[in-house]
């Protein structure tokens, strides 16, 4: 067997279980990423995509295997900052009376003393975030009143100033504009060059053909894993959806 | 409605101050007020409303139990409080009753195992002033044990306000970048526990909820700052809490009730005039006159 250099990995899930209270989400769950490389993260719901990345986050604990981040723990990864996690648009509460510049600021939380003061390290980097994803008139607007792509680009904004080099989006383009559809993925062609790795859910089959170098189809594992070329192909896509046919599935969308 | 033939607004407010046991109960409430407010604003954006009713409730045979043995009631209702959501999270985790209902069976539990040792612990017990408070009754020691504990509340909730914050909004983000949830989670139940400790005196366990959530309710109408939201929801309910002292005294009402009445009616005015998010939108009526 060859030997892993772990520094050549970003993310490396070994054979991961989660089980909540005894019932199986994910079972025996593969995954290696390298810097600079995009996945996507395809299944149906309840397939544990957000288990997964529940798992890489440390937000559940796996019951099996192994995951290294950047060849650390999970927990040395979470208190390096080293990973960011972009919520679904119904995973918050909107209504939270919360402004943009707040939500931004909370990605350098973790590495703020236990008063959370920003210093001008963190101002800097919180403007910088924001010019970044084109919300500068809106840096004291509540969030309840941004539409769902400003809401999105807020916390891209956050994962941003967090200066992670792992993101994991979770459904990024959904119920998001035009708009912030071509400014995420200008970013995420930047993120590419800055060698960071993303790790994508999505329903839309168009956008991993269109964004994800790599694609991960699971149904409680992986059912396939591998070169989005030669991986994503419409066999594996309806085994991954339970013998439902993709163009069933996503025939009006795409 | 005589009072009003001979009083002026002016001895309206003085005279009761003439008091000793008024003074004492305007300060104490107030500093009680201040307390649950503050953390109001908390409970109503995790959605704890019927957490902290469970711990309020809850907290009834610890308060009886110390009070038995000699103890600071504080101790056993603080005991009895966390324990009530330990055996929440228990039963909901080993059994498939829904949380909402295992929330209402332990708490109506707790709160009937008080009731019981009550009756049964012939002391002192005045079963009266816990389950409806009696600020004007508060003797020495509990003056002293209430402002220890709020200002420990305070304190904790001061030096962790971001971080409960951050744990209200996205618990998810703040483990992803190692903030410790489980110790925030814990640090929010036991001011829960503490604020419903002191609360209890000042309108008694029954309405003990009703200072943890309406202030905060009031106040999420109000604004759309979290720092504002803070300010107006203790403002709010220190105003709440003299006007109801002041009207049970000159109306001889029971005072707790008084208080929570009067945190209803402020919910009430920002339910129906709040310039955002009322029924009449003041914002908008004003902006068509321009």
């Amino acid at each position: 067997m060859e030997t892993i250099n772990y520094q050549n990995f970003r993310i490396e899930a070994e054979n991961i279980c989660v089980d909540y209270n005894g019932k199986v989400a994910l079972y025996d769950a593969n995954l290696r990423l390298k810097p600079g490389q995009i996945c996507g993260l395809v299944g149906m719901n309840g397939a544990g995509k957000t288990t997964f990345f529940n798992a890489l986050t440390g937000f559940v604990n796996i019951s099996k295997g192994k995951i290294r981040i950047n060849g650390e723990s999970v927990r040395s990864a979470q208190k390096d900052q080293t990973i960011a996690y972009v919520p679904q648009n119904e995973g918050i509460d909107s209504q939270f009376p919360i402004s943009v510049w707040d939500v931004v600021m909370m990605g350098r939380y973790g590495s703020m003393n236990i008063f959370r003061c920003p210093r001008e390290s963190d101002i800097q980097a919180v403007k910088d975030a924001i010019e970044r994803v084109d919300l500068t008139d809106h840096f004291s607007t509540p969030i309840g009143n941004l539409s769902g792509g400003q809401r999105k680009r807020t916390f891209l904004a956050r994962a941003i100033a967090q200066r992670a080099s792992i993101l994991l989006l979770d459904e990024p383009f959904s119920g998001v504009d035009i708009r912030t559809e071509k400014l995420i993925s200008e970013l995420f062609i930047q993120f590419k060059n800055e060698g960071k790795t993303i790790l994508l859910s999505t329903h839309d089959m168009i956008h991993v053909r269109e964004f994800c170098d790599l694609v991960l189809l699971i149904n409680k594992t992986v059912v396939a894993y591998g070169e989005t070329s030669e991986v994503f192909t419409p066999e594996n896509i309806t085994t991954t959806f339970g013998g439902i046919s993709p163009d069933f599935l996503f025939g009006p969308e795409s | 409605m005589e009072i009003f033939s001979f009083l002026t607004l002016d001895s309206f407010i003085r005279d009761p101050l003439t008091h000793d046991f008024m003074r004492k109960a305007l300060l104490m409430s107030s500093l009680v007020a201040a307390v649950c407010g503050f953390l109001s604003s908390y409970l109503t954006l995790k959605g704890w409303a019927l957490m902290g009713d469970a711990v309020s409730h809850s907290v009834m045979p610890g308060v009886v139990v110390a009070y038995a043995l000699g103890l600071p009631f504080s101790l056993g209702a603080f005991i009895f409080g966390v324990g009530s959501v330990a055996l929440i999270g228990f039963i909901k985790q080993k059994s498939r009753v829904k949380e909402d209902t295992v929330i209402g069976l332990v708490f109506t539990g707790f709160f009937a195992l008080g009731i019981v040792l009550v009756s049964k612990i012939k002391s002192n017990i005045d079963l009266h002033s816990i389950l409806f408070g009696s600020p004007l009754g508060i003797s020495l020691s509990d003056v002293k044990q209430t402002i220890f504990i709020s200002l420990l509340v305070v304190i904790l909730l001061s030096i962790f306000r971001k971080d409960l914050m951050l744990y209200c909004f996205d618990p998810r983000h703040a483990k992803t970048v190692g903030i410790n949830v489980f110790f925030l989670h814990y640090l929010l139940l036991t001011c829960l526990s503490l604020a419903a400790v002191v609360g209890l005196q000042s309108v008694g366990i029954i309405l003990v909820v009703a200072m943890l959530i309406t202030p905060g309710a009031t106040a999420y109408l109000l604004t759309d700052k979290f720092d504002n939201m803070t300010i107006i929801s203790v403002l709010s309910a220190i105003i709440s809490s003299l006007i109801g002292i002041y009207i049970s005294f000159w109306f001889d009402l029971e005072t707790g009730g008084s208080i929570v009445l009067a945190q209803t009616f402020i919910f009430l005015f920002a339910f129906l005039f709040a310039p955002r998010y009322g029924i009449f939108k003041l914002k908008k009526f004003f902006a068509g006159y321009k």
